[in-house]
């Protein structure tokens, strides 16, 4: 997207996930720009992260496309951290999203200045790619 | 009679060691742990050779899963009986659950427990802001969901403070009376990181680390190592020091990963709180010294609240009064905790140390007066294991 340099994402150089056979059908949702998310076929249970049965009644879940939308259950500014590339990017807002379909993920807000951030912000996904194969969602106010 | 129900089986802290705190660049984590053996081996008079049964988490800085086992070979204990539960700082509380079962059962007669790191000389202070993924890093397992990010380990409690504050007004005025009181006590010991007293305004005005926990909300990072020795009431007898009874122990965990946890203003305290009570047959009201841990000040606050000393929501008016202050009520953290005085990186046991030095009397200047029960929590991960222990004076 042509604001990534203004949210300085740096996605390339982040510590990045290592897919699984269970998780790498999120993480090519991802790189489709879907947000998935798994729910039970047999008790209804929705969660996040994907696992390879659900943690309710241990049956095997199934995937479901995500709006894509929720608000902003707690979160907070980071404003020290040595590791790279996080020191080169503070301060940053790390925000746990309640999505609208209900489990939580975690997930940077960024887009508006740290100082508006706040709980129960209504916030959008989108997704910024780390190369071919892998792309990160990200967070930022809903429009 | 069935050891179960046999008096003469009540489960006792019999003896306490610690190493050497906060730096000791003289010791590794291996080190630590043989210190520490020592002095409480030394501190109960029991011989090296009756311990039949042995509990290490690991955990030191340096060592790897297999820790518990390689410690038990090192320092030569032929136990009969092993734990390595490892649930993170609070280890030790679900240590102390298991070993009194144990001795009750009549697995064991002797149980040691022993914990130590050299994580300020080995690794600095880096831990709580960054000492994780960094780029190049691929992650594997629930982390990969989290990673990305950039996380840090006081964000990750930060993210239970903001929620707390948006659900029932809790302040960082509030948050930080739990600091100060803290660091009162640690003027008080000697061997305390930092002795100096502090204000709230000291506390809020210090550097933001992760928003809205401050740096004086959090923890120090330092060196050091403990040891406990359990037996049987009945072998304390012989024994040097008065026996501490254990009274009631529980633990038990809501998430692991920070993003888990399922409701970010409560922790599984609120699970075992009826359990560790209804066990000690006591209350909170009955409690004359608490020792928490401390990684950050939100710990306490959902600590007090989750184990009943005041209702949810209620913990910062509860901090604010000066209930756990030196005096109070409910003293708190009487070592100087790990706010002011030592964190290796898994504090569990130290609680235990200082509520039995509480409770034989031995707890110097700090000394909580008449002390007949003290609570020691632990909290683990990222608030995520809860273990704790009631500890009495006198006999069940």
């Amino acid at each position: 997207m042509s604001d990534d340099r203004d949210l300085q994402l740096r996605t390339p150089d982040r510590p990045l996930p290592k897919p699984d056979d269970v998780t790498s059908t999120y993480w090519d949702g991802c790189a489709r720009g879907e947000l998935l998310i798994q729910h039970c076929p047999k008790c209804g249970h929705r969660q996040f992260y994907p696992r390879a049965m659900c943690t309710v009644c241990a049956s095997t879940p199934e995937w479901e496309r995500a709006s894509g939308r929720g608000t902003v259950h707690t979160f907070t500014v980071i404003r020290q951290n040595h590791a790279k590339p996080f020191r080169d990017l503070l301060p940053y807002v790390v925000a746990m999203i309640e999505l609208d379909e209900g489990p939580r993920m975690m997930g940077n807000l960024v887009g508006c200045p740290v100082e508006d951030v706040a709980v129960g912000m209504p916030v959008e996904v989108f997704f910024d790619a780390a190369d071919d194969d892998l792309s990160l969602p990200f967070w930022r106010p809903a429009s | 009679m069935s050891p179960r129900t046999d008096p003469s089986r009540t489960p006792v802290i019999a003896g306490i060691g610690l190493s050497d705190y906060p730096k000791a660049p003289h010791l590794d984590s291996v080190g630590h742990n043989v210190l520490a053996m020592q002095r409480a081996l030394e501190d109960s008079g029991v011989e090296k050779s009756a311990i039949d049964g042995y509990v290490s988490a690991g955990g030191g800085s340096g060592m790897n899963v297999d820790a518990g086992v390689q410690l038990a070979e090192y320092l030569g204990i032929d136990h009969r009986w092993l734990d390595s539960t490892m649930t993170g700082g609070s280890s030790f509380e679900f240590h102390v659950q298991h070993a009194a079962a144990a001795i009750r059962d009549g697995l064991a007669e002797t149980i040691l427990v022993t914990y130590g790191s050299d994580q300020l000389t080995r690794m600095g202070r880096m831990l709580g802001t960054g000492g994780f993924a960094r780029t190049g890093d691929r992650i594997g397992g629930a982390n990969q969901f989290e990673a990305p990010y950039g996380n840090s380990l006081v964000g990750a409690y930060a993210m239970a403070a903001r929620r707390h504050m948006h659900e029932y007004g809790t302040t960082s005025e509030q948050l930080a009376a739990i600091a100060v009181g803290v660091r009162e006590f640690a003027g008080l010991n000697p061997d305390a990181m930092y002795r100096d007293p502090i204000t709230v305004d000291d506390v809020v005005g210090s550097k933001l680390v992760a928003d809205p926990l401050h740096k004086l909300d959090c923890c120090v990072i330092s060196d050091g190592g403990g040891a406990i020795v359990l037996t049987t009431e009945e072998r304390a007898r012989d024994l040097r020091q008065p026996p501490v009874y254990v009274l009631g122990a529980a633990g038990a965990q809501t998430h692991w990963n920070i993003s888990q946890m399922p409701d970010f203003t409560q922790t599984a305290g609120a699970r075992i709180r009826d359990v560790v009570f209804g066990r000690a047959g006591v209350t909170p009201a009955d409690i004359d010294t608490i020792q928490f841990y401390d990684s950050f000040t939100i710990t306490v606050l959902l600590l007090l609240e989750d184990l009943g000393f005041c209702a949810k929501g209620e913990g910062g008016a509860f901090a604010e009064s000066g209930a756990l202050r030196r005096g109070g009520s409910l003293p708190l953290n009487t070592d100087g905790g790990g706010l002011s005085s030592n964190h290796p990186g898994m504090r569990g046991i130290f609680l235990l140390i200082e509520s039995v030095r509480q409770l034989r009397g031995q707890g110097g200047e700090a000394q909580v007066p008449d002390a007949k029960l003290a609570l020691a929590a632990g909290s683990g991960g990222w608030l995520s294991c809860i273990g704790a222990v009631i500890l009495g004076k006198d006999r069940p």
